[in-house]
């Protein structure tokens, strides 16, 4: 009785384990198969990769689409970062009344769906591509700006703020530090493992941001890698070979944050509800 | 000025880069778009029009579909995901399990791809010559092909696996913290007193974890509600408008169709309204139920 229920655990879990990995091992395999062999369902791995990884760098656009993406994502990040820790810090170590009042109403818009936004948001841009083209449709920045600050992040590191000693704010300023200079020099270096979770968590939002950049960027060379990896999924005659080699390379970079630092994502997630 | 209102003023500073993109980003569109949803007309030639877009909503089969798919998603995908989650952290939990450490990383692996890129290995996986009708084929468990992506029920069914796939792992490993902080001598107290297995899942795990499995269940509800990358890549919301989302629906109407911001606004102020309601009733379920 009690090896059958230990046998039915470890098969259920086999089989759960199974089924979360098998897309991966198929996309790998796939990547070394011709894209017949794929489409016969072919699940051992071939001698194709070589000529998958040419003729994926010649067919397709790959690099300046990871190009945009990571300008966007570390743009995003250090941007999110610093705008969030500022506030989360500001909230809880000059709390008032007002504040929190004001706190309150940024948390509302969790609330609110991308969807609903992504219209107005784009008449915006598009009001101000004429004056300030820079930052009009079509660019990199107007993918980042809407997505720098988010009440999420914000209450993040409000929450973690909560657990730094507050005893060190007074003693900086008996240093004769500013109030800022005790913000850059105490409080960041002492919330490494804060930063990181909250890098980690926005790197990859960003990274694999979608809606908000299939909508505002309009020409080829300005694609991202989530748009790159439709546009390619959507095709009418699809390489598979070339398109599973592709996925594999736009998702390194983020198995590359999930395997490393596994340990602050799992603790980023966590501290998002503490 | 006195030293508390010059601590209280820079405290604003720290805040004011925040306060601003959010008000900018954020409260200053969802009015924009409050007043769009009273106007309509193509593109940019837009007029005053009442409720017009509101009324519209009720006689628009394909907004119905929308809202009706997004709620199936809903009732049927996470529910499933999170009892599913629950049972899977509850089995890793187990002191005496090998292997923890494998099970944990490969069923929380399915996060580390971006929405995109699963979807497509769905899709070509899915497909009518794809690997899993191969597969149930040749294993005999399906006489002939399924149309996973153009029968409108198997497509819906499709999109529901699909993302139950990807993120009840990501579920999982907030139950599977918050277990780790349980103490293990209520269980063994449990056990004393002759509970089965099944109790302490229902009498001590579910109730000691409620707080974190509201926190998922909403933050899974608003997830689903917004649902897009999925059903564009997947099905494009077809067949017909089987599998159609709200957010498809509202990017349909702004950027393939001939844009119709006005009506595009109005109903996307119907997820967000819905998306308060929701948050409201599960606040409310938890907290009335044994507190």
């Amino acid at each position: 009785m009690f090896k059958l229920k230990t046998i039915l655990i470890y098969a259920f879990l086999s089989m759960a384990a199974f089924v979360s990995i098998f897309p991966f091992l198929w996309m790998i395999v796939s990547m070394t198969n011709k894209s017949v062999d794929v489409t016969k369902g072919r699940i051992l791995p071939g001698g194709y990769l070589l000529q998958n990884i040419q003729s994926l760098f010649t067919t397709v656009d790959l690099v300046p689409a990871f190009i945009n993406s990571a300008i966007i994502a570390i743009v995003t990040t250090v941007a999110a970062l610093l705008i969030a820790s500022l506030a989360g810090y500001g909230f809880e170590i000059y709390k008032s009344k007002g504040k929190d009042i004001v706190f309150n109403i940024l948390l509302l818009s969790m609330m609110i769906p991308f969807a609903a936004l992504m219209v107005p948001l784009y008449r915006m841009f598009g009001r101000i591509t004429q004056t300030f083209p820079f930052i009009g449709i079509d660019t990199l920045a107007a993918v980042i700006l809407p997505t720098v600050t988010t009440a999420f992040l914000i209450f993040f590191f409000r929450q973690n703020t909560k657990m730094f000693q507050k005893e060190l704010i007074e003693a900086g300023r008996i240093d004769g530090l500013s109030e800022l200079g005790i913000f850059f020099r105490i409080f960041v270096p002492s919330m490494k493992t804060t930063y990181a979770a909250a890098a980690i968590i926005t790197f990859m939002s960003s990274w694999n941001n979608y809606l908000w950049p299939l909508v505002v960027l309009q020409s080829p060379e300005k694609k991202t890698i989530p748009l790159l990896i439709s546009n390619l999924g959507a095709g009418y005659a699809p390489d598979y070979g070339v398109i599973m080699t592709a996925i594999v390379i736009s998702t390194l970079p983020t198995a590359f944050v999930f395997f490393f630092m596994q340990k602050h994502f799992v603790a980023g997630m966590m501290g998002s509800i503490k | 000025m006195s030293v508390r209102l010059k601590k209280n003023a820079i405290g604003w500073l720290f805040v004011i880069a925040s306060v601003v993109l959010i008000c900018l980003f954020y409260f200053y569109p969802m009015l924009q778009a409050l007043l769009l949803s009273f106007q309509s007309g193509p593109g940019a030639n837009l007029h005053f029009a009442g409720l017009d877009n509101y009324k519209r909503l009720f006689m628009d089969p394909t907004f119905i579909a929308a809202v009706t798919n997004t709620f199936i998603y809903l009732i049927v995908q996470v529910p499933i995901m999170i009892v599913l989650a629950l049972f899977i952290a509850v089995l890793l939990n187990d002191k005496t399990l090998k292997w923890k450490g494998f099970f944990r990383t490969a069923i929380f692996l399915p996060c580390v791809t971006s929405l995109v890129a699963y979807s497509v290995i769905f899709k070509y996986l899915f497909a009518e010559d794809g690997l899993v009708n191969i597969v149930l084929m040749k294993l005999s468990i399906i006489p002939e092909a399924i149309d996973w992506l153009t029968d409108p029920f198997w497509a819906k069914i499709t999109i529901i696996i699909a993302i139950t796939w990807r993120w009840t792992g990501y579920n999982m490993i907030f139950y599977l913290s918050a277990l780790q902080h349980v103490d293990q001598s209520i269980y063994e107290a449990a056990k004393m007193d002759g509970a089965s297995p099944f109790q302490q899942f229902f009498k001590i795990t579910v109730p000691l974890l409620k707080p974190i499995i509201l926190f998922t269940s909403i933050t899974s509800t608003i997830g689903t509600l917004q649902i897009f990358d999925e059903i564009m890549n997947i099905t494009k919301g077809g067949p017909g408008n089987a599998t159609i989302s709200i957010s498809q629906y509202i990017y349909n109407l702004s950027f393939e169709y001939t844009p119709d911001f006005g009506y595009a606004a109005t109903v996307s102020y119907v997820i967000v309204i819905l998306i308060i309601i929701l948050s409201i009733i599960q606040f409310k379920a938890a907290g009335d139920r044994n507190v």
